[in-house]
Parts: C-alpha cells; structure tokens; sequence
C-alpha cells in the first residue's frame, strides 16, 4: 500500500501549484478561479486520504462538503463574472476597486 | 500494481494542474483541469473511496467543468491582453510558491518525527465490516450527519437562486413583450364600440 506521505506531497504541490496559479493570472478571475478549484482539490485529496488511512469515514464526508461549497462557489462566481462582463465589456479584474452602482 | 498507478496518477496530475494554470488559451486550461479532476479521482479509487471518486466525476467534470466552459466561450474576451502582467507577477507568485511548498514539507517533517499527535480515531464512523464504501458513506450521511447534509442542499439552492437573480435580465425592449394577464382581463365591450354614422358621414375613429 502507498504510504500517506506520498499522498501529502501530491496533495501539497497541488495546493502550491493553485496559489502559483492566483499570482500568476491576476488579471484573468476565470483562471483565478479554476486556480481556487484547484487548491480545494488538493484539501479533498488531504482528508481521503486521511481517512482511509486513519479508518474514519468522517474525512470523506467533510470532503463531500468542501466539494458542496465548491460547487457553489464556482457558480455564484461565474454569474458574478458575466454580470461584471455585461457591465465593462472585459473581465480585467485588477481595476474592480472602481466599481460603482 | 497499486504504486505505477499511483505514480502514474500522481505524476499525470501533478502536469495538468501546471498546465492549467500555465495554458494560454483559458479553454485548454478547462481541458487540462478536467484531465487534473479525473487523476485525482483514479487516486481516490486507489485508496478505497470509490463513491467520492465518482462524486468528483460526475460534479466536477459534469458540472463545473461544463460551466467554466460555457462562460469561457460565452463572454468575448481578448486573451492576449489578460496575459499582460504574466511575467511581472512571477517573480513574487515563485517565491511565495516556494517558500509555501518548503513549509508544507517541513509540516510533513515535523509530523514524521513525532512532535504532533494525530490521535486515534473514536470508531463512531469507522467504515462498516463488509459493506462497501458507498454503503458505509450513506448510514453516516442519512445518520449522524442528517442535519448537516440537509444544510449542504440548502447552500447548493441558495447558490442556485443566487446565480439566476445575478444573470437574470428583465426585458426591457417594448416590442416582443406579452404580458398575458393583460390580454385576458382585456373583454369585447372594452375594445370595441358600436356606431351608426349617418349617410354621407365618416366613422371617427
């Protein structure tokens, strides 16, 4: 069987890979945001691990919960990103700050 | 058997979490997400949590993948622009990603050492002997975590409403607008008059 070690190190480049991904495209939400998708990817990979390895099946169902947020989170992001779309005509988001009404 | 496949996982989706972020065309990066999405299924199978795995399938790859797709070629956006501050931002995001991976590692070391206790577990949510996995998932889901999936349904209602009332528009141009309320209130004595116009004059209308 594979050790959980080897788990933990995918699961962290996974995680880094994501943050990389947030600095990298500031300009891009739509990156950004399969970036985040990413990161909480790595945390699902972290708790099922975790719990076939420890036996405890509470890991997989709070993975089951991230995966709930995360779905959420991505739609409600998206719709955010057309309506903002549909407002400037671009989704450059590093000038938001001028938002108004 | 179990260690190629894992390698081979590990190593496929290591490659496409970086090409994701990597990709210059945002639809390769979905493409590549979705390849990232069904490694990190085939090494959930690999330690036993099947249902989770097909979970991540069919909502990820199904759903949200699907959905990222369709904004990406929805909205008309001039990708070249967006890479602009590609290369300025290295520098930074590197360090930060390096400095995050040397702690993530040295956590790892810590924890191998024996300076933290994980703990054992209690046993309340031990997998059930000779049932599968999904079985097992399903008497703690409907059990002891009732209350909390039925929040998970909520959010997942809640972010659907959401969604609608941010995207959804009102019509707002006067032709091709029917409001059919109106035609059915609408009666014959309303909209017609009855005249007996003399000879030789006119109807006003």
């Amino acid at each position: 069987m594979i050790g959980i070690e080897h788990y933990i190190v995918v699961s962290s480049i996974i995680f880094v890979l994501g943050v990389l991904g947030i600095f990298l495209n500031r300009k891009n939400i739509i990156i950004i945001l399969m970036a985040i998708e990413l990161i909480l990817l790595s945390v699902n990979l972290n708790l099922v691990a975790f719990s076939a390895y420890l036996g405890d099946l509470t890991g997989q169902i709070f993975a089951m919960f991230v995966l709930t947020v995360a779905a959420a989170e991505a739609a409600i992001g998206l719709a955010i990103l057309v309506t903002y779309f549909r407002n400037r005509g671009t989704i450059a988001v590093d000038d938001v700050n001028r938002m108004k009404g | 058997m179990t260690v190629f496949a894992f390698y081979l996982f590990a190593a496929l989706m290591i490659a496409s979490a970086a090409f994701t972020i990597f990709a210059r065309n945002p639809v390769h990066s979905v493409l590549w997400l979705i390849l990232a999405f069904f490694n990190a299924a085939g090494l959930m199978i690999i330690v036993g949590a099947e249902f989770l795995a097909m979970l991540l399938v069919v909502v990820y790859v199904g759903a949200v993948a699907v959905l990222f797709l369709f904004v990406v070629m929805m909205l008309n956006i001039d990708f070249a622009e967006m890479r602009a501050g590609f290369m300025k931002n290295a520098p930074l995001g590197v360090a930060v990603a390096v400095i995050l991976l040397a702690e993530l590692v040295l956590g790892m070391g810590a924890y191998r050492a024996g300076a933290l206790d994980l703990g054992t577990p209690d046993g309340s949510a031990a997998p059930l002997v000779g049932e599968s996995n999904i079985e097992s998932l399903g008497a703690l889901l409907y059990g002891q975590y009732l209350f909390l999936f039925e929040v998970a349904g909520i959010i997942l209602l809640v972010a659907m409403i959401g969604a609608i009332v941010l995207t959804h528009r009102e019509n707002t141009n006067p032709r091709g607008h029917q409001d059919i309320g109106k035609q059915n209130r609408r009666r014959p004595e309303d909209a017609t008059r009855n005249v007996k116009p003399e000879i030789g004059q006119g109807v006003e209308l």
